[in-house]
């Protein structure tokens, strides 16, 4: 077996030997085993990238590890595709994966399911390596499935509590909704191409072009309905409008889930779909504006809400929702490989965030509303800087990790037409408001007097060692995983875009001049200074205003306040209906009236039958003598007058 | 020389009484000895048929049925008796408990 085969199955085994043996023998030891698992995979995938990095490998490379479905001219592997944004994504996977495991011993310890927790995050990881290896679309859609049972695991771990439990049907239920088209579009693949294997769709993808499919007696463009079903899939795995509702609730789960699955890996499969099929993408301009209008929209939107919100989680879950929104945008111009490198910088910074959130809710015992906070700076200075440095990255000031992703992205969509020009000046004001959200948190959190009862403040401490460290680690991430991608007017050569990703994406259509780059560069940047120093005034040198500034826009502030109510509305139109049809139909009248029907009246005619028939069987030996003369009688006359004949 | 008809109406004959007894009568014993009577009336035709053909066939069957009515006799007297030591009876009118 390849050695690449090892980076999936590492985790896979260390699931194995946790559910196996956790509760019984490993018990608070199973760190131990997980972390060995995920360290292994972590130095594979080092190694890997090391090799397409440095062109050691050709690239893309196709390996069939183990038959999987061989019937007629279906035929799929359990197989591997290693090329550069397989490499990426292997790196982002097992390092943010492996510092949070190592953070969950800090923070999971002494919990009854602490052998559960990281066998389930194991198993995580596996899928999620399953997903990003994947050479055929069945593998990459068991991979995807896969890591949505995991995080319905996740989000219902605290088993006792509703809300978490609730959280998790949520979040499965909803992606039910996109895995759908996802998979009509696997299918449609199969249909029009013969195969699932990415090695012959790469191939024959062109063919695609300009065919038509009709739906329901009218014709659309081929390429565009696999694209757009495709693309269902992303909306629900990443919370893309209409199927963010999900995201925020997730943040029920521990808190190192939401920044592995919630923040860093699953949310992001999205993206790294469509930039793998970003052939197929760029052969339909509508599919690609729908993309980019989606990614946009969901940028804007998200970003609005984080701007109210008081449970730190979910501000920074908002803010996911927003950053996925931000990389959508920039595939849905084209620039897969500036979607793929914010997608990189982002699983730091946002790991970072939620990772410091999780030590802000330790010191505080479970409180999650900053307005109870405040001051927090003295007590924990690790988490404060930390958390500083996320904020500063994830607001896009150079020369942090978040600028030069999110420069990129603004760049080359200002270079992308009229759509480009339309979801530049949306991501720019988005940048605004994450400036202003990312540093109300680190304001109210971390600055001005305690807010809270004296005996959380009595409590507050700086978190353990095994906490702090993958934070500190997470903080150079997040400070250097963009150093990658400089672009060459700012003395760089952008590595990540002009030779790593050499050959995978196609490259983006420049157009505008040097000092058009410095305008945006610019903007951007003055943007997130001017969302920081806003935040510093309203948070920090003059407390009161928010609220005067609430009363003022109270219509505004109530509809954010309530999530733009897509909640109440999904509710009154999807959910309440569905109950009606369950309750009143289903469970009322098939299930009552007709499956008992059927279920009850099959035994009972039986029992009819039965009784007449038991009335024969008197236990007088001489009835059953007769019964037998008769036959054998019966029989003979049988015998006889056809033997006759 | 006794013609191969009589042989086939003695036959005839003992096998009704055999049938005949087997259904009417309620004693077990007697029904045991009915049992026997068909069995032997069979008997009776196949050596007679033997005979008759010349064909030794036959009376190995015959040997067979022998010994198979003597364990059929054998188990079915083990039977009664130990009928008639769980319930003193053994009429079959008596014994009903397998009724439906």
């Amino acid at each position: 077996m390849t050695k690449y085969a090892f980076i999936p199955l590492l985790p896979l085994i260390g699931f194995i030997i946790t559910i196996l043996f956790g509760a019984r023998f490993l018990r608070d030891k199973t760190h131990y085993v997980s972390i060995a698992a995920v360290f292994g995979s972590f130095v594979l995938s080092v190694n890997t990238f090391i090799e397409v990095a440095t062109h050691a490998i050709k690239t893309p490379l196709y390996i069939n590890v183990l038959d999987w479905i061989f019937s007629g001219t279906f035929k799929v592997s359990f197989g591997l595709m290693i090329d550069p944004l397989t490499a990426i994504m292997l790196i982002v996977v097992t390092s943010v994966s492996l510092l949070v495991h190592i953070y969950s011993v800090g923070y999971m310890h002494g919990d009854t399911g602490y052998y559960r927790f990281f066998s389930y995050l194991n198993l995580f990881t596996f899928s999620m390596l399953m997903l990003v290896t994947a050479n055929n679309l069945l593998q990459l859609y068991f991979g995807w499935e896969a890591v949505g049972l995991c995080s319905y695991f996740l989000i219902g771990y605290y088993i006792n509590k509703k809300s978490a439990a609730d959280a998790g049907k949520k979040a499965f239920i909803v992606n039910r909704f996109g895995d759908f088209g996802f998979g009509l579009g696997v299918i449609m693949v199969f249909l029009y191409i013969g195969s699932i294997n990415y090695v012959d769709i790469f191939a024959n993808v062109n063919t695609l072009a300009g065919k038509t499919v009709s739906i329901f007696g009218s014709e659309y463009d081929l390429v565009t309905v696999i694209s757009l079903l495709l693309f269902c899939g992303a909306v629900g795995k990443s919370a893309q409008i209409p199927l963010h509702v999900w995201l925020a609730d997730a943040m029920e789960g521990p808190t190192p889930v939401s920044a592995l699955i919630h923040a860093a890996t699953m949310v992001t499969a999205g993206v790294f779909m469509v930039a793998r099929f970003n052939p197929l993408f760029d052969l339909s301009p509508v599919a690609m504006g729908v993309v980019a209008i989606t990614g946009a929209t969901t940028s804007l939107f998200a970003a609005t809400i984080a701007l109210v919100q008081n449970d730190i989680k979910r501000i920074i879950a908002y803010s996911t929702v927003s950053q996925l929104g931000y990389m959508f945008l920039a595939c849905g111009v084209g620039a897969y490989g500036a979607g793929v490198f914010h997608l990189f910088t982002h699983a730091y910074f946002k790991a970072l965030l939620f990772l410091c959130a999780g030590s802000v809710m330790h010191a505080m015992a479970g409180e999650l509303d900053i307005q109870k906070m405040g001051g927090l700076k003295k007590y924990m200075p690790v988490t404060f800087w930390t958390f500083m440095i996320a904020s500063i990255s994830i607001a896009g000031v150079p020369p942090l990790a978040g600028f030069f992703s999110k420069d990129e992205i603004l760049w080359l969509a200002y270079n992308g037409g009229k759509v480009g020009k339309l979801v530049w000046i949306m991501g720019t004001i988005v940048a605004g408001l994450t400036a202003f959200y990312s540093f109300r948190i680190v304001y109210l959190t971390f600055f001005g007097t305690f807010r809270g009862t004296h005996e959380q403040e009595h409590h507050l401490h700086e978190s353990p060692k095994s906490m702090t460290v993958p934070l500190m680690i997470l903080a150079v991430g997040a400070i250097c995983a963009g150093w990658v991608g400089i672009p060459s007017l700012l003395g760089g050569s952008n590595w990540i875009g002009e030779q790593f990703f050499h050959g995978v994406f196609k490259h983006p259509h420049v157009t505008a001049s040097h000092a058009e780059e410095w305008m945006v560069i610019a903007i951007s940047v003055i943007v997130a200074c001017g969302g920081i120093l806003v935040a510093t005034y309203f948070y920090f040198w003059n407390t009161e205003l928010p609220k005067k500034v609430g009363a003022q826009f109270q219509g505004i502030y109530k509809v954010l306040w309530n999530k733009y109510y897509v909640d109440e509305i999904y509710s009154a139109t999807i959910v309440k209906p569905t109950f009606w049809i369950a309750n009143k139909i289903l469970v009322g009248f098939t299930d009552a009236k007709i499956i008992e029907g059927i279920v009850n009246g099959v035994p009972k005619l039986i029992g009819i039958i039965g009784d007449k028939l038991r009335k024969i069987q008197t236990g007088y030996l001489q009835h059953y003598a007769v019964g037998m003369a008769i036959g054998l009688f019966v029989i003979l006359t049988i015998v006889l007058i056809s033997g006759l004949k | 020389m006794v013609p191969l008809n009589w042989y086939i109406i003695l036959s005839a004959v003992i096998f009704m009484i055999g049938a005949a007894g087997f259904l009417i009568r309620r004693n077990v014993f007697i029904m045991l000895m009915s049992l026997e009577l068909m069995l032997n009336a069979v008997n009776i035709s196949l050596v007679a048929f033997s005979h008759y053909l010349q064909d030794l066939k036959g009376q190995i069957f015959v040997i067979f049925i022998i010994t198979v009515a003597a364990a059929e006799a054998a188990i079915g007297l083990a039977i009664i008796v130990s009928l008639y030591r769980n319930k003193q009876k053994i009429h079959t009118d008596e014994i009903a408990e397998m009724r439906g």
